[in-house]
Order: C-alpha cells, then structure tokens, then sequence
C-alpha cells in the first residue's frame, strides 16, 4: 500500500543525476533506465511488416480457443470491437465496463468522423499518404511501423462498419459521402452527421451483443477493475468491484486486455465523460507496464467556455465552426464587457488572422488553442469571469451570414448552433460564440510494442489507453480509426501469438498474486472510507485539474512544472488524511468510487509534469516556453527528444525510471511545421 | 450571470433494491441560470457530504446528451420539460421559489437499485436477442459494394440516434419499449444488410421485450414526446407491420 503516503514528498534533488543532453531540466526527478525497444515488427519495407507480422504470428486451433479466456476491460470502440471479434473466433471473452451498458462507453460522443483511405474521391489518396498526414500531424513523435500498420487496415473499418449496418452519409447515387477534415487536403472522413463515434459505437456493442448471446462473451456491467494479478511473471486476471453490490471479484483469465480510455479527467474539466479515468491503467503501471509520454494532451480549440464554478465538463463543438467563424477579442481591455456587437471592427483583434496570415482561423489545434489561452491571460478573454480570468473568445458568424444568408448557415451548423444555444442560453445567430480550449484527449498512454502487448507479459492494451499511434498530436477522425483497427484488426491476430503458448498454469484464488491483489483493493477501499476528514473528493480533484491547467497544459515552462509537482505531492498527502468519504462499501457508492479514481489521478498527474520537465522541446499539442523560435513558434528538438519516453513506476519515494525508445523513420523525413 | 435561484427538491431516496423508499426534501440556495441541471444536483450533493449526509446517487457519463446514461424524472416528466436528456437540461428551465420533484425511471422492468438509479439491462437482452446484423470481422464485402438509396439511408440513420436512455418506457403508461424496439428494427430495416434477418429479428426482439416484463403499446404517443432524440412514432407502425410479415411467412 505504498501509494497512501503518510509524509509529504518533497521535491529532493539528492538522487543520481541522470546525465542526458545540454540540458536536464527534470533532473533529481528520475533515473534514467535501460533503452527500450519494440522487438515485434518485423524488419523490412513498411508496406510489408504487418503482412509479415500476421503470417508470423503463431495461430490458434479452432478446437483449443474455447480453452482460452479472455478478459477486456472498457467497452469502447477498441473493447467493443475486440471483444465481438474475438467472440467470433471462439474464444471465451469476459468484458468489462463502470457503465450500466456496454453502449455507453465514451467513444460515443465522437463528433467528426473516421478516417479511411479508400480513396473514393480520386483525390489522390492512399494508404501511404494517410499514413505520411498522420506522423507528420504527430510531429514525428510516434512508430513508423505502427502508424503504417493503422493506415493499412483503415479501408477494412469502413467494410466492416457497413456490413453491421452503420448508417454513415451517403451520395445521392447511394455511396458513401466522404468529406475533407482537420486541415487535410484529400477528403478521407467517413461520417454519420454530427455522431459518427455514436453510430460506430453501436455497430461495435451489437456486435458483442450478438456474442452474449451465443455464449462466447460474458459481460459485467457497473464494475470497475481496481487490480491487475500479475502471476508467475504474467497478467492473469483482475480485481474488480462490483459497484451495485460493493462485492471485491476475482476474475482469472490467460490474458489481459484494457481498453479503458484516456486519462483527460486529470484536468477535472475536460470533454471526457465524468466517469473516464486512469485507474485500470494505473495499476497496471504500478505493476510493471511502463507508461509513455504521459505528457502529451490534445487541447481542442473549439468547445462551450466554462460558465463558473459549478461546471461540471466541457462541452465540444466540432471545429468544422472555424472553416467559417471569425476568431477575435477585443483590442483593448475594456471593451470585454461590452456586448460584441457594439464593439467597432477596428476595435477588435482577428488575432489569429493577425498571427498566421496564410491559414488564419484554420491553424491546427494545438495553435489556435494556444493563442486563445494567451489572449486571455493578457486580460483581453470575453465572457463571465472565472477566477481572474475571462476565459472566452468570440468565433462570430456575422461575416458568414452577411456573405451567405442565415438559412446557408443554419443548413451548415443547425445542430451545434442548437447545442450551443442550449448549454449558454445565447443565440449565435445574434450574438457571437464564446469558445475557450478543453481537454479532449490524451496521446500518451500504456507503452506497447507492435503486437499491442505492454511491459507485461499477457497483458495488451489498446485504443486510447495505449500511446502507439498519434505521437505527440492526433489529428482529427483518427482516434475512431485506431480504436476499430486495434479491435477489429490487429489484437485479434498478435493476441493469438501470445495465446498460441496457452493455456496457461492453471492459478486458483489462494495464488499468492491474487490474495495480494485482493488484500490491496480491499484495503485501499477500507482506507478510504475510514479516513473521514473535512473535503469532498471533488474538491481535490477541482484543485488538482486546476494545477494541471495551468503548469501542464497548453504551456509549460520548466519552474511552472516543478512548482506543480510540489503542489500536487502535497494536496495528495492532504487527500489521504483529509478526504470525506461517506457510505458504505458493500453498496452502490459513487463517492468511494470517485475517491479511488482521484487517488490515481495524483500520481498520473505528477508522473506528467516530470515527463513534461523532462521534454524540453515544443512538440505537437505541447509548448515548452523554453523551446521556442524568435517569432514565438513551437520548436522541436529531434537531436535530443526524438525518442518515446516510457515510465517505469517505482515504490515509495523512488523517483520513477526512464527507459527510452528511439524512433527511427525510415519512410518519412523528420520536417519542422510551419504555418505562417 | 449568478441570479441565484432558492429551490426546493422533493427527491426519492432509496437505500437498496429491498427498501421501500420515500421522497425527501432539500433546500438548495443560490442556483445560477447557467447550471446544468445535473450541476445543480452536484451542488446539492457535496452540501450534503459537508454535513454529513450520505449524497443522493443518480446516473450520468458523458454529460452531452449522447451517452443515455442519465434518466430522471422530473416533475413527472421524464428527462423533465424540454425535449433533451437530462444532463443537457440547464437551469435557466426553472425559476426563483420552484418545487422540483425528482424521481427514478418508473417500470417493472427497471428495478431501483439505489435513489434515482436504475437497472436498464432488459434492453441490453433485448438487442441480443436480435438487435444486430450478423456479420463477423474480417467477411465483410467491399463498402461500396453495396449502394443504399439515400432516403433510405437518411431514415436508417435518423431513428438509429436511439441513445438507449429509457425516457419512452418511463413515459409510458405501459411501460412500454416498443420505441425503442422499433427504432432498432427500422433501422436495420431499412438498409439492404439488414434484409436477410430482418423478420426473425423482429419476433425475437418482441419475445424478448415482452418476456421482460415491458408492457404492450396502446398508440399513446408519449414516449416520442418524451423521446430527447425524437425517434417517431411511426417506427412502431413499422414494428407491428414488419411483425405481421413475419407471422404471416411462419416465423
């Protein structure tokens, strides 16, 4: 039970010094470890190595798979899409989810749409050139082999999603519609209005459905895997709670999956659902899988601005707004409080158009959400005040209007102007929208080499949870991409190598893996619901996301970021002797739920700030203060950083190992973006 | 912006499944327009957790509308007045001085499990038993292979918005799923991929709906009413004459 500290840690720059590049800037922070590597692709052109990978991977009798279980955690596109899958091969699947459906997983609320290079727009398209947009978008942060692999069987998502009769836009012919998304210049994006993520959600879920039913898959609903058993060197099952009884379960299996989301919920506010956490993740990371590049957050340029204090989540709105809304704040301070529409033209700033003459309103995510942040800090944010701060920009439609005529624009954005009016009570059509950045999605995650296996034997993770494709930014409609790829078609065939060596040793629960699982679980449930001090848990998670907003997000430097990991070691020894944690733990308990999810937060969040401390560049979602050009743009450092950070977690006061894992490109050129 | 509303909550508590249950009243101060309605219940809860009190227990996820983990009744109204889930409900709905009754989902077929959450799994049965097209990874035809005419498509796809919340049950008199049994069946209907199972899905799918204790539908039309995706009605007319087919053809 080391992760309940009972001193506060402070920060002690006594440990060995890691000795790195010019500068070591999370230095005491960690210790360097033994270079990792990806031993699984296979060597060889990038076209060929999944070819090569399938046939390699050793199969799986028909006969013995009904031998083998199987446990996924998250219900996903990627555990939705694995769990139906490999239902289908026969194998026996226990599937996992907190919600009371599998349905309700958060790739539901995916706007956009789904990447697919199928090319049926003759616009010169091709699995090489989704493949080229995607690590060029990760800023040349992410593995060549998996991100071909992901380009490769996106054009078998579209077949497949079809077939289960997923109601994507169609032609007037009766063929797939495809539109241009995200700033690319062929148009890719499969799409089912505003609820692609919805629509492949539910092709997913009944498809795993169909699985209950013919007895291949199993499902748990309310229950939150607390535990991983790590047994004899091998991830062999789970602890989990069953949230309506309170019941701790054991749950053994010859493998592990977690499919279990990103961890934007750090930052308190996010577009993540309230549910969506680290916790499944975590423990594994605490059992040996290493975590990487834990720092690399997407902050989304285009969601509903906080309202006060009370807010609860951020809403987002597609950024197909910017193709026509206008970004501007007032120039001068004073006229924040004014309404929009009695503020003269030349009295406003176009900052964006201002900055970026050639792209303007249509920078990439990462910009627009940085500039807006800094405009605001200067005191020129519009909107209610939040804390010191007028946290919104205007992204007016007037010009659009006046050019177009309202009923063009309605036609355009009904729905999210609808959704807009309904969450502020303004009217866009009137008066302009206020947007401010949000958390929206984490790039980092579980470290897992080619075949989605991480640090741990048997234990494989996949679709947001794992780090492998998006490198230090994702761009749009791809995260539905990778989660179907990892579910539908690539852990199903590398699972079945490591399968193929099942069953294994047949381990009962007196396992001493599995009683120490269990007395762990039990005791942290036990402690938190006896410590029965003065603040709610969601008063420390609030403040914990409010140091990660502001020393972690957007922008960090490398004072901000060891302030916060002081911040954050000390609220966490305050959450463990000051937290309030009513009820009982045999019953539904949503507050010891929640307490144990913050409580992981804790240490995630400080794990960021050093892998933040650590990368002293300016790279994809992210902007080191220190790494910048003389005109103040992101600049990155291959010299030094072009490598995958994977943290290995260690007990007590250790401070946690690095392990790096050099990315070697081999069919694209590493190029520094520029967009003015 | 914080006009700050005083409100009183009549809200069902429940401590478990076995116990009876019992409407409890809370006072909650200075409520801001802006709030989502479920806010306004976060609010409430950590004033109770300050005092001590146990905080009331309701569902919610994704907190916009797409998720359909949230379900309230309120005031009688299932996702309350506005056609929209309850987490998308804001407060600005209300006024200074309201009364506001808060309750659970009411059907046989969604047992309480604690104050406002429900048990929904009946409608997770009911699409395994049909609710879905069998086609496994991997044997899927080309996607264009197969054209759908665009009406059909768009109305496939208008009554597949179907969040699964369970507002049409709790808004019926019956009890009724046959919204939501119908908005499955009309959208795998509707595409050609769905054709080959389409009418024993249909007498499964009813099997199973009646076999949970759902009741039978009496055109009353609340549940589209209450519907925050505004699935229409008429998918029950689909449902009844896709039925018909399948009984006539032996099914």
């Amino acid at each position: 039970m080391t992760d309940m500290p009972d001193t506060t840690l402070t920060s002690d720059t006594s440990h060995d010094e890691p000795t790195a590049g010019e500068y070591d800037d999370a230095a005491g922070y960690y210790t360097l470890g033994d270079p990792i590597q990806d031993a699984k692709a296979p060597a060889g052109p990038i076209a060929d190595r999944w070819q090569t990978r399938k046939f390699e991977a050793r199969l799986v009798n028909p006969a013995n798979r009904r031998k083998l279980s199987i446990i996924i955690v998250g219900t996903g596109l990627a555990g939705g899409a694995a769990a139906a899958t490999l239902g289908e091969a026969g194998y026996n699947v226990k599937s996992f989810c907190y919600q009371d459906s599998a349905r309700r997983a958060h790739s539901i609320a995916a706007q956009g749409g789904i990447n697919a290079a199928k090319n049926y727009k003759e616009d010169g398209d091709s699995v090489h050139r989704l493949f080229y947009d995607t690590v060029k978008g990760g800023d040349y942060r992410s593995r060549e082999s998996n991100v071909y692999r992901l380009a490769e069987v996106s054009v078998n998502i579209i077949d497949q999603c079809v077939a289960q009769g997923v109601p994507f836009a169609r032609e007037y012919g009766g063929l797939l519609d495809n539109r241009s998304f995200g700033g690319v210049q062929v148009s890719r994006t499969f799409y089912a209005r505003g609820q692609t993520g919805q629509q492949l959600l539910i092709g997913a879920y009944q498809a795993m459905e169909r699985q209950v039913a013919a007895g291949t898959v199993e499902e748990f609903t309310r229950h939150e895997m607390l535990e991983v058993i790590v047994a004899d060197g091998r991830a062999r099952g789970i602890i989990a709670r069953d949230m309506v009884t309170g019941e701790i379960e054991t749950h053994l299996a010859d493998v592990v999956v977690l499919a279990s989301g990103g961890y934007g919920n750090v930052f308190y506010l996010s577009t993540n659902a309230m549910g969506s956490n680290v916790t499944a993740a975590w423990r594994a990371h605490r059992k040996g899988a290493y975590m990487a590049n834990p720092c690399y957050t997407q902050i989304h340029p285009t969601c509903i601005p906080v309202s006060g204090e009370h807010q609860s989540k951020l809403t987002l709105m597609s950024e197909s707004l910017r193709n026509d809304g206008r970004i501007w704040v007032p120039k001068k301070k004073e006229d924040c409080t004014k309404d929009p529409r009695d503020i003269p033209e030349e009295d406003r700033d176009y900052y964006l158009e201002r900055i970026y003459p050639s792209f303007g309103n249509l920078v990439p995510r990462d910009i627009a959400s940085r500039q807006a942040k800094n405009v605001c800090d200067e005191g020129r944010g519009v909107g209610p005040l939040v804390g010191d701060f007028r946290r919104g920009v205007y992204l007016d439609f007037a010009d659009a209007i006046k050019r177009l005529g309202e009923d063009a624009v309605r036609e355009k954005y009904d729905n999210l102007f609808d959704m807009y009016e309904r969450i502020t009570g303004e009217n866009p059509y009137q008066v302009p929208m206020r947007i401010y950045p949000a958390v929206h999605y984490v790039m980092g995650g579980l470290w897992v080499d080619y075949d989605l296996q991480s640090t741990i034997p048997g234990l494989f993770v996949t679709g947001e949870a794992n780090f492998s494709d998006h490198g230090a930014n994702r761009l749009g409609a791809s995260a539905l991409m990778q989660g179907l790829a990892d579910g539908y078609f690539v852990l199903p065939h590398t699972i079945r190598d490591y399968l193929s060596e099942g069953p294994f040793e047949k381990i009962d629960e007196s396992h001493e893996a599995v009683v120490e699982a269990r007395k762990s679980v039990e005791d942290r449930v036990a402690k938190l619901l006896s410590i029965n001090g003065t603040r709610s848990v969601d008063s420390y998670h609030k403040e914990l996301g409010h140091i990660m907003w502001e020393y972690c997000g957007m922008e960090r430097t490398a004072e901000g970021l060891r302030k916060a990991i002081d911040m954050i070691r000390e609220l966490r020894a305050d959450f463990w002797t000051n937290v309030k944690v009513l009820g009982a733990a045999d019953t539904l308990n949503q507050s010891l739920e929640k307490a144990g999810r913050v409580a992981d937060f804790f240490e995630l969040g400080e794990l960021m700030c050093i892998d933040a401390l650590n990368r002293r560049e300016s790279c994809g979602g992210h902007f080191r203060a220190e790494s910048q050009t003389e005109d103040g743009e992101a600049l990155r450092h291959d010299d030094e950083f072009a490598y995958v950070a994977a943290w290995e977690f260690t007990e007590g006061d250790e401070p946690p190992v690095l392990h790096k894992e050099d990315l070697v490109y081999t069919a694209i050129e590493m190029k520094q973006r520029s967009y003015k | 912006m914080t006009d700050g509303m005083n409100l009183t909550l009549n809200i069902w508590r429940q401590t478990g499944p076995d116990d009876k249950g019992s409407i409890h009243s809370y006072q909650v101060e200075g409520i801001s327009s802006d709030m989502s309605f479920l806010e306004m219940l976060d609010v409430l809860n950590e004033q109770l957790n300050a005092r001590g009190e146990e905080p009331i227990a309701f569902d919610s996820d994704c907190r916009e509308g797409i998720c359909g983990m949230c379900s309230l009744m309120i005031n009688g109204e299932a996702h309350g007045p506005e056609v929209t889930t309850t987490c998308q409900l804001h407060m600005r709905s209300f006024k200074d001085g309201d009364t506001i009754t808060i309750e659970p989902w009411r059907a046989s077929a969604f047992p309480v499990i604690k104050d406002l959450v429900v048990d929904r799994g009946a409608l997770d049965r009911i699409i395994q038993s049909g609710g879905y097209i069998s086609a496994n990874t991997g044997s899927a035809p080309e996607a264009n292979s197969v054209p759908v005419p665009r009406d059909k498509a768009m109305r496939a796809f208008n009554v597949a918005t179907c969040i699964g919340c369970g507002a049409c049950v709790a808004a019926c008199p019956n009890g009724s799923a046959s919204l939501f049994v119908g908005a499955k069946i009309t959208h795998l209907g509707e595409l050609p991929q769905g054709q080959p199972e389409r009418y024993s899905r249909v007498v499964d799918m009813v099997g199973q709906h009646d076999h949970e204790g759902f009741g039978g539908c009496t055109n009353i039309g609340e549940c589209a009413a209450a519907c925050p995706k505004e699935i229409p009605l008429d998918v029950i007319s689909q449902l009844n004459k896709d039925l018909r087919t399948a009984l006539k053809q032996g099914h």
